[in-house]
Parts: structure tokens; C-alpha cells; sequence
């Protein structure tokens, strides 16, 4: 029954679901100590350079910001219902919120787009083109208020990045959904890449608020 | 199906090596099942992918050793005469990064661990084929770009890409370096991640946690350090390379930045890759000493849980590598006092090796000698290892001879010795041939004199205050400089050797039995070389670990 599905090294479909949820756990964990690092340099210098720090985020939308956690937090919603539809073998249902979630993320990552342009617009993009000059450099430099947005444009880059391949997961998945693929039986792929889908959720409630939130 | 792991009880004393040609080869195995460069390039076998990355591991071994034959050349005299200082900086760059993301790390575990997991736990491949096949693409092309990197004109920020040096300083193609080194990482991640869900979900039945094999103990222990440091070090040099690429500060200090965060990111990840290059060698060890003293080795379980611990003991040190960075006192005596609690697993494991030699059926076959040479090795370098986690000491050897001496010890004597051993151990399994014990033996003799005579004078010469990566220095050194680069040279020859009786062993020496060591384990139980499938049917284990029968009941008997 299971054949073709079951690849040859597995015992039965159970052994081959438990390894993939685990597999994806471990790489989530890489991906916890990645983001890690960059989390870890972003503490060090908003402990060292507070007010540089509060003052480039003052030059960030809240209001997008905030619009974007609401539409990221949705989709993880839809991917839920997704996930859910796999496993009760409902392939309809399941491409439906499949092309909900990418929607979703499609307009997140529009969003995004819109507000890197604005603040490159401002001036506010690193490098060469940093035109941010500080009001008060007895209380702050324009160098530091330059170092928050390089970890601004590299933390939200990286998440962006991470979107992108869920995406293109979701495409495939969708692919995979219309051939009508996973069942009841077999579905661990719609399963890990919803864990992956929620991760990539959790980093944006954490750079929202490191971002956008300083006051 | 119970089935008999390793020899019965009778053949005990007779290694089941048959000289000459007969011996009935299976006539399907995995070396013969399929023919095409593709059926290689493509295998999703995890033997296959363990040769693959045998070649690979080889081949940047001799280029990196390539490099230090040049330097050692070059410090044979105490001018610089040989190479321009910037060349020589590029020199012991390439040496370290080639030495350590491309062999040491991946060397034991993508080669070995690769081969033998899924055959010492009974099963019939790693739990992500493809991704195993898709780490070495990764791996290789990682490599590839270090080998355009030096083709170039070469990276002269050492291998540990110091910023400002990295940074503000260097001319060269740190850029591209980075990225070679972050690729190659994710080989690393993904093989990590591999062999970590292998262990857990695919154990044959029966196959409990404390019957596994030390060396998967040993692997286990290092999958979790691939998957928990190296991730760490991807983000480190991809905020290297943006801080070059686009101009701005990071870890400059002129915008700001703080290169000693730099330097706590980037030990984070290279102290317990020191242990990624460790464990697996204490791994083999283990599996040898046991083999060739017909011993279940003293505290199997201590072995076991040392290997965990000291993966997670090698997270809390990294600070050791930066008393004169500015770390405050207090931080650096707790960096000092975990770094001595980490030689407590390490020295039960030494302990433990010894006890197990002790009323032992001691042989002293090719991959025995290796592993004596290891544990004496190991025991040098982990003991020099105590000097220098002792904030007083290091301030004195910072930046000296007697740590490079130091870090050879563990990584060429330790590291390399056991691979070596190792590859002399299972080279029967994977090929199917014995090779000239004889000159392997003398292979061992060389290299552990090579060795010594390479690197003994530089604990001398370093204690004596010579700098490390410096092209030329006081007369007053040459004397242990020359001995230095002239144990350079035996150990090169100690290390062509083996290439030249393998390659020969291929075609000419007599076939090996299924277990031509009278070893015990599921991979003896299995032809040699090993079927596809790697067992004809799943193996369900109902005895222990290394239950060798005893010297008194074999007496009775």
C-alpha cells in the first residue's frame, strides 16, 4: 500500500514521519543559533549605543511594522489550517490555505519591500549612501545610528530571505497537492514545512519589537 | 533473525584472513553496483558518499600540506629568504583553512562516520540520503572557491579572520574565503544534522542506546556541536563579508564596531570545533583499542557520557582564546576554570583507553600502532592543553610556537593518527582488501616519529618566546627550527606511504574475509565489502556491545 512512498532505508511510513518532523527540529535549532548570532550582536550594541539605537528606530514605521506582524501571524494561522486539511486528507482544502499563506507572505514581503525603499529614499541605507546626520553628537554619533540600520537591513534581509524559501517550499507543496500527493497516510512534508513556516513567524515577533519598539 | 555478531567463541585467535584470492565475494556489493561516473556522482549510498568524500578529504590534505612545506622551507633559515613576508602570510592562511574546513573537520565523520553508522546500527542508509549526497556537492564547492581563492593571489587574514585585519587591513580575497568557508559549513550542518536523526530513529531493533558502538557515541556527540556551533560561525563570516562588501561597520572599530565581539562569535564556534575534530578520533580509538586487546573497553558507559559531556563542557571555553583581548579578570578565571573541568572527560577517556589495554589480548597490527600513537599524542597535547587555560602561563605563550605546538599535537598527532588509524582499520571492510601489514606498520613508525620531531622542538622554541606567523626571527632559534622542518619531511614521507600500499592494496593484496580482525561489531558481520543494502536482511540485536568472550571461560572451552 504504502509503495512509493516509503523510501527504501525506512522500515514503515511511521519511522520515515518521525524522522522527518525530527530532522526539521534539528534544522530549526541551526537556524535558532544563526539567528542567534545576529540577535547577539544587535544586544551588544543597543547595550553599547542606546540612544543611537533609539534614535534610528524612531525613523522606522510602526504602523507597517505593525500592519506586517498582523499579516505574518495570519498566515501562520492559514498554514495551521493547511497542516490540519493534510492530514485529514482534504487535497481542496489544503491547496486553499496553501494559497492563502502564500498571499500572506507575498504581501509581507511587499510591505517589506515598500518600507526598505522608503528608508534607502531617506537616506537611512548604509554605506555609501548613509545620509543620516545626527542632531546631537555629544549624545550620539551618525556612525552608530549607521551600525543599527546595518543590522536593521541585515536581520530583516536574512527574514526576508527565509520567507522567500518558504515560498517556494509552499510552491512545491502546492505542486505536490494538486497531484494529489499527500494523504491521510503520507503528508510529512506539508507537516515540516509548517514547523519551518511558524519559525520563520517567531523571528519577526522577535525583530519587530528589537526594531521597531525602541523607544 | 538473531545473528552472531563478530567471530564465536572458537575462532577467537583466528582472524578469519584468508590469504590468496578465494573468497567468496558476493556478487553484488556496493562497489560494484553500477559502473558510470554517474552511478557515483549521483549515489545516494552513504558508502559511496563516504568515498566521495574520502577523495575530496585527501585532496585538500596534500594541498594543504603543500603549504607547509613551503613555510617549513622558509624557516629553515632565520631571514626571510624564500618567499616575501605577504606570501608567507598567505601560506599559513591557506595551510589553516584548508587543514581545518576542509580535513579535519569533515575527515573522521564525512569519511568514516559516513561509511559506518548506518552499518554499525543496522541500518540501511543514513535517515536523509540526498541531503548526505548534497553535503559533499556543498562540500566540494566550498573547496573549490578556497582552491580559486589561492589561484588568485591568495588570503592573508590567518585562519581565524581577525577583524581589523579582515576588515580594514587586507588587499586579499577574504571575501571570497568567507564564502567558501560559509558553504562548507552547511556541508557540515546537514552532515550533523544527518547523522543526529540517524542515531536517533534508525536503530535496528534491539539496538539500545548503550549497545551502540563508542565511535557512534563518539559521532553523536559531534553531530550536536556541528548543529549547535557552526551555525554561529555562518552568521560570523557572512557579517565579515557584508561589513567588505557594502563599506560599513560592524566590527570596525572607526564606525563603532567591536572586534573582540568578533573574536567571542567567532571562538564560540572554533573551540568546539576543536572537538569536532577530537571527538571522532577518540571515537576510533575506542573501537580500536577494544579490537585489538579482545576487550569490551573499561567504562564503556564513562566513555559514552564523556563524549557528551565534553561536547557540552567545549561551549563554556571559548573565552581561553582571548585572556589578552581585554577580558575582564573575573571572566577569564571562569573561562580557566571550565577549561580545566573539560579535562576531566578527556582524561577519563586516556584512563580508560589504558585500563582496557590492561589484561588485554594485546596485538599490535597496523591500526593498534596508530592507536597507541594517538593516545600518547593526545595525552602531550591534552596536557599542554592545561598550560595554557591558565591565565598566567598563556600571557607568557599568546601567539607562541608552543601553541601551534600545542593545537598540532591534538589535530596532527591526535586527529590525523587516528584517522589513519582508522582507515587502516576498515580499509578491509570498505574495499574488500587486506593491505601489507608490514608496511604499515612502518607507516606508524614514521609518521609518529616525523611527528615528534616536527613538533616537540616548537614547544621548545615557542617557551623560548618565538612568535607564531612570523617569516623570520632570531638566530638563536634556528637550531630546533631545523630539526622542526626536517621532522616535516619524515612526516611527509610517513604520510605518502600509505597512499602508495593502499592504491597498490587495490588490485594486488589478498581479499579480506567478512572479519579479517576477529573484531566484533554488525559491521564485521556483513561481507566485505558491504552489500547495498548493507545487511541481507535487518539485523535485530540481542547481545551487547563489545561482549568479546572472556580470556577464562575461552581457557575452559
Amino acid at each position: 500500500m504504502a509503495n512509493g512512498i516509503l523510501a527504501h532505508h525506512f522500515a514503515d511510513i511511521e519511522q520515515q514521519r518521525e524522522t522527518a518532523s525530527l530532522g526539521m527540529w534539528v534544522f530549526l535549532a541551526t537556524e535558532v543559533m544563526f539567528f542567534g548570532g545576529l540577535f547577539l550582536t544587535y544586544t551588544v550594541y543597543r547595550w553599547t549605543y542606546p540612544e543611537a539605537f533609539a534614535a534610528g528606530s524612531s525613523h522606522l514605521s510602526v504602523w507597517l511594522g505593525g500592519i506586517n506582524t498582523a499579516v505574518l501571524l495570519t498566515s501562520s494561522f492559514s498554514m495551521a489550517l493547511a497542516v490540519h486539511a493534510a492530514q485529514e486528507g482534504r487535497p481542496r482544502a489544503l491547496m486553499l490555505w496553501l494559497v492563502a499563506t502564500m498571499i500572506l507572505g507575498a504581501a509581507f514581503l511587499g510591505i517589506k519591500a515598500y518600507e526598505w525603499m522608503h528608508e534607502a529614499h531617506l537616506g537611512l541605507l548604509p554605506g555609501t549612501g548613509f545620509a543620516f546626520t545626527t542632531p546631537d553628537p555629544a549624545r550620539f554619533t551618525s556612525r552608530e545610528v549607521e551600525l543599527f540600520f546595518v543590522l536593521y537591513f541585515t536581520m530583516t534581509g536574512f527574514h526576508a530571505l527565509h520567507m522567500i524559501i518558504g515560498l517556494t517550499i509552499m510552491a512545491v507543496l502546492l505542486l505536490q497537492a494538486y497531484r494529489r500527493r499527500y494523504s491521510q497516510v503520507y503528508n510529512s512534508p506539508v507537516e515540516v514545512s509548517g514547523l519551518y513556516w511558524h519559525f520563520v513567524d517567531i523571528v519577526w515577533i522577535f525583530l519587530f519589537p528589537l526594531l521597531y519598539l525602541v523607544s | 533473525m538473531a545473528i552472531d555478531a563478530g567471530i564465536p567463541a572458537d575462532a577467537a585467535n583466528e582472524p578469519t584472513l584468508v590469504p590468496g584470492a578465494h573468497v567468496p565475494i558476493d556478487a553484488s556489493n556496493y562497489l560494484n553496483n553500477g559502473h558510470t561516473v554517474a552511478s557515483w556522482l549521483l549515489s545516494v549510498d552513504h558508502k559511496r558518499i563516504a568515498l566521495l568524500y574520502l577523495g575530496g578529504v585527501t585532496f585538500f590534505f596534500l594541498i594543504g600540506g603543500f603549504f607547509a612545506v613551503i613555510f617549513r622551507l622558509e624557516l629553515i633559515t632565520p631571514r626571510g629568504d624564500l618567499v616575501q613576508p605577504e606570501t608567507y602570510n598567505k601560506l599559513f592562511t591557506l595551510h589553516g583553512i584548508t587543514m581545518i574546513f576542509f580535513f579535519l573537520i569533515p575527515a573522521i565523520p564525512a569519511v568514516l562516520g559516513n561509511f559506518l553508522i548506518p552499518i554499525m546500527i543496522g541500518a540501511k542508509d543514513l535517515a536523509f540520503p540526498k541531503l548526505n549526497l548534497l553535503s559533499w556537492y556543498i562540500y566540494m564547492l566550498g573547496g573549490v572557491l578556497t582552491i580559486l581563492v589561492a589561484l588568485a593571489g591568495g588570503v592573508d587574514t590567518g585562519w581565524t579572520f581577525y577583524p581589523p585585519y579582515s576588515s580594514m587591513f587586507s588587499n586579499t580575497w577574504v571575501v571570497l574565503t568567507a564564502v567558501g568557508v560559509f558553504i562548507t559549513g552547511f556541508s557540515s550542518i546537514l552532515t550533523g544534522l544527518n547523522f543526529f536523526v540517524t542515531i536517533h530513529k534508525m536503530r535496528a531493533p534491539g539496538m539500545t542506546w548503550f549497545r551502540l558502538p563508542l565511535f557512534v557515541w563518539s559521532l553523536y556527540a559531534t553531530s550536536i556541536i556541528m548543529i549547535l556551533g557552526t551555525p554561529v560561525l555562518a552568521i560570523t563570516v557572512l557579517l565579515v563579508g557584508i561589513e567588505r562588501i557594502f563599506g560599513v561597520g560592524i566590527f570596525d572599530p572607526s564606525y563603532g564596531g567591536d572586534p573582540v565581539l568578533f573574536q567571542h562569535l567567532f571562538w564560540f564556534y572554533s573551540h568546539p570545533a576543536v572537538y569536532i575534530m577530537i571527538l571522532p578520533a577518540m571515537g576510533v580509538t575506542s573501537e580500536l583499542v577494544a579490537a585489538f586487546s579482545r576487550k569490551k573497553p573499561f567504562g564503556y558507559a564513562f566513555i559514552a557520557m564523556s563524549s557528551i559531556a565534553i561536547a557540552i563542557f567545549g561551549f563554556l571555553v571559548w573565552g581561553h582564546h582571548m585572556f589578552p583581548a581585554g577580558q575582564s579578570i573575573y571572566a577569564g578565571m571562569i573561562f580557566a576554570l571550565l577549561s580545566f573541568l573539560t579535562a576531566i572527560p578527556s582524561a577519563i577517556k586516556v584512563f580508560n583507553w589504558t585500563a582496557t589495554l590492561y589484561k588485554g589480548s594485546v596485538s599490535l597490527e597496523t591500526p593498534m600502532l596508530y592507536a597507541l600513537g594517538f593516545i600518547g599524542l593526545f595525552t602531550i597535547g591534552g596536557l599542554t592543553g592545561l598550560f595554557l587555560p591558565s591565565v598566567g602561563v598563556d600571557i607568557h605563550v599568546h601567539d607562541t610556537y608552543f601553541v601551534v605546538a600545542h593545537f598540532h599535537y591534538i589535530m596532527v598527532g591526535g586527529t590525523v593518527m587516528a584517522y589513519l588509524g582508522g582507515i587502516h582499520y576498515w580499509w578491509p571492510k570498505i574495499t574488500g582488501r587486506m593491505y601489507p601489514d608490514w608496511w604499515g606498520r612502518l607507516s606508524a613508525l614514521i609518521i609518529f616519529v616525523g611527528f615528534n620531531l616536527t613538533f616537540f622542538p616548537q614547544f621548545i622554541v615557542g617557551y623560548m618566546g618565538m612568535p607564531r606567523r612570523y617569516w623570520a626571527y632570531p638566530e638563536e632559534f634556528q637550531t630546533l627550527n631545523v630539526l622542526s622542518s626536517a621532522g616535516a619531511s619524515i612526516l611527509g614521507v610517513g604520510y605518502l606511504l600509505p597512499l602508495a600500499y593502499f592504491a597498490w592494496s587495490l588490485k594486488y593484496a589478498p581479499h579480506a574475509g567478512s572479519n579479517p580482525w576477529g573484531a566484533f561489531g554488525l559491521e564485521w558481520t556483513t561481507p566485505s565489502p558491504p552489500p547495498t543494502e548493507n545487511f541481507k536482511t535487518t539485523p535485530t540485536v540481542d547481545f551487547e556491545a563489545y561482549a568479546y568472550p572472556h580470556k577464562e571461560e575461552e581457557r575452559v572451552g
